[in-house]
């Protein structure tokens, strides 16, 4: 106890000038890596790059050249062009997918860590029937009924969210409903909505935020999958997930051709697992320790 | 007990319904008709409803359901209009393949937490402590299929120490059979240590500032007994919740793997029928796999409150 005694005393003590320096290189390098994939991928089409689904079939799997910086993959359309417009696709897909869920699942969370009853209990219980269902043979399930598309990817993995922000959001709604400023906020005839939108919602922001974070990488990943699978957005168009997967084949002659969308795709989602994870450990007294 | 397994099961029946429901609908309302999946482009109008009052598709959609669910609950799950195989036989076949390749990677993975986490908590801390955990944090940023490549790229084409792909079921040849499933267990493997670590190191080093512990060592007790048994003893239940939530990953992984490393199981099976747009044993594996997925959580449940009786009593 002696240890976490201190550790409390010292983030007391030191100004929030101190605290930021303490988030460390690797937090950094994490932001600055997310700035960097996010407008290299925002500017895709503006960069002067060969088109990523033009072949040469005379130049297939060639090394990197002035022309082809990371060279050609297997029907001769430029690695780094399509590196780029691939991380489009999982980059979209990666921060579209959890805004579903951060709305409704958030929402439905909220509501239910401050209306309780039925309303909690048919939330939670049809949660449970989301659950069920392993979420990669769910989404897999559902993608080959509905059909490969950008759009269908996003919301099927953003359904598949949706449980797990109504589980924190209802965790740290039902905890904040009996504090002392919801209670006030009560005695002063404040309206549900009122105290739901200016009370409730401003506190449990935090805590979603930096689960939507942590969500990304989840999604980036289950993206990937379903692309390696060959599963994900219809060919010719690019994402990390079916370069992988494509590159798999020629893993003995050319494996530069899966490892550079592999490392481009492990450097994301490390990065936003290392920023949701500070944010998380800022934003959670409890764990901040950890 | 008894009276706790009984309201458990009052709750695992509905969600069991539901998930049903939830598949059949899935199959159901989405487009893609099953007449025209099973005729192809060409069929004409005439044919396509021919087909689909023989199959019953021009019931209501209740109807549907309930003689659906009738079926079922008989054992028929149905029956692939592509290799003519039930979805029963396609899945006890393949079952045993993707069962050896979860235990095999969950106790590949416990070996290599479980010692890892002890090994942290004794030095909390310290630099092999923080290089453990900065490494476990490392290693859930890598993806499955990542790690896949990876370690097929280092043992298949590198080294050539094990194949890439392939399968010997166990009954015939239990060496090459181990061989093929060396490198599917150790990337899944690689998924769950890091996990079981994170979660064990911080059990462990709370139970190690126990009273109890103090007193093994003033007694004099080797300090690999005080860790292995003393210690680890209060985290049975911390290291089955953590399988317990696993499991669903470990479907998904295994799946991921399996097509893969070309192992026959019913994740292949899963995936094989999404390419080949075969409709029934898509929704009768769906459904297999997440009345699995439930009843394994139940059992969890279940262990859970054998171990602990605060549970069964509904006060923790």
């Amino acid at each position: 106890m002696a240890t976490l005694d201190l550790g409390i005393d010292e983030v007391a003590a030191v100004a929030p000038v101190a605290r930021s320096r303490r988030l460390g290189l690797l937090f950094w390098g994490a932001v600055g890596w997310t700035i960097f994939i996010l407008s290299a991928a925002a500017l895709a089409n503006v960069l002067p790059l060969p088109s990523p689904t033009d072949m040469d079939m005379l130049a297939r799997r060639a090394p990197p050249s002035r022309l082809h910086w990371l060279g050609t993959d297997g029907l001769g359309r430029d690695e780094l062009s399509r590196l780029l417009y691939g991380a489009r696709v999982s980059l979209t897909v990666g921060l579209c997918a959890p805004v579903i869920g951060i709305a409704i699942g958030g929402a439905l969370g909220l509501l239910a860590g401050y209306f309780r009853g039925r309303f909690e209990q048919l939330v939670v219980g049809s949660m449970d029937v989301l659950l069920a269902f392993p979420p990669l043979i769910f989404a897999l399930a559902v993608t080959a009924y509905l059909g490969q598309s950008l759009l269908n990817l996003t919301c099927i993995l953003g359904v598949l969210g949706i449980p797990a922000f109504m589980r924190v959001a209802r965790a740290a709604t039902l905890t904040l409903a009996r504090r002392e400023f919801v209670i006030a906020a009560q005695a002063l005839g404040a309206t549900h909505a009122r105290i739901l939108l200016r009370e409730l919602l401003p506190n449990v922001f935090l805590p979603l935020l930096a689960f939507f974070l942590l969500g990304v990488a989840v999604i980036i990943v289950a993206e990937g999958a379903l692309s390696f699978l060959g599963l994900g957005v219809p060919p010719p168009a690019s994402s990390w997930g079916s370069m992988i997967g494509e590159g798999r084949e020629s893993l003995e002659i050319a494996p530069r051709l899966a490892f550079i969308p592999a490392i481009a795709m492990f450097l994301t989602v490390l990065s936003f697992n290392l920023i949701g994870d500070t944010l998380r450990a800022l934003t959670d007294p409890r764990q901040g320790m950890l | 007990m008894l009276g706790f397994v009984a309201r458990r099961l009052v709750y695992l029946l509905p969600v069991l319904v539901a998930v049903s429901l939830l598949t059949f609908l899935i199959a159901s309302l989405l487009p893609g008709d099953l007449a025209y999946v099973i005729l192809g482009d060409q069929a004409t109008p005439d044919k396509v409803a021919a087909l689909r009052h023989d199959m019953g598709l021009d019931e209501p959609i209740w109807w549907r359901y309930l003689s659906w669910l009738g079926h079922v609950l008989e054992g028929d799950f149905g029956r692939s209009f592509r290799t003519g195989q039930t979805v029963w036989q396609a899945v006890s076949e393949r079952l045993p393949v993707s069962v050896e390749l979860m235990l095999l990677a969950e106790i590949v993975g416990l070996a290599i937490g479980v010692p890892l986490a002890i090994a942290c908590a004794v030095r909390s801390g310290g630099p092999f402590d923080r290089f453990m955990t900065g490494s476990a944090f490392g290693m859930l940023s890598l993806p499955t299929f990542l790690s896949a490549i990876l370690l097929i790229y280092l043992f298949a084409v590198e080294l050539r120490w094990l194949p890439a792909t392939g399968y010997v079921p166990f009954a015939e040849d239990p060496l090459a059979n181990l061989r093929f499933m060396v490198l599917p267990a150790l990337t899944l493997a690689l998924a769950e240590w890091p996990g079981i670590m994170r979660v064990l190191r911080s059990d462990m080093i709370a139970t190690l500032q126990e009273d109890y512990i103090a007193l093994a060592r003033a007694k004099g007790l080797k300090a690999s007994r005080i860790l292995f048994v003393h210690a680890l003893k209060p985290s049975s239940l911390t290291l089955i919740t953590i399988t317990g939530i696993n499991i669903g990953r470990l479907i998904g992984g295994a799946l991921i793997v399996e097509t893969i490393f070309a192992l026959p199981g019913i994740g292949r099976l899963l995936v094989g029928a999404i390419y080949t747009r075969d409709l029934i044993i898509l929704q009768g594996v769906v459904l297999f796999v997440a009345g699995g997925f439930v009843l394994m959580n139940f059992i969890v449940d279940l262990l859970y409150a054998v171990l602990d009786p605060r549970i069964r009593h509904g006060h923790a």
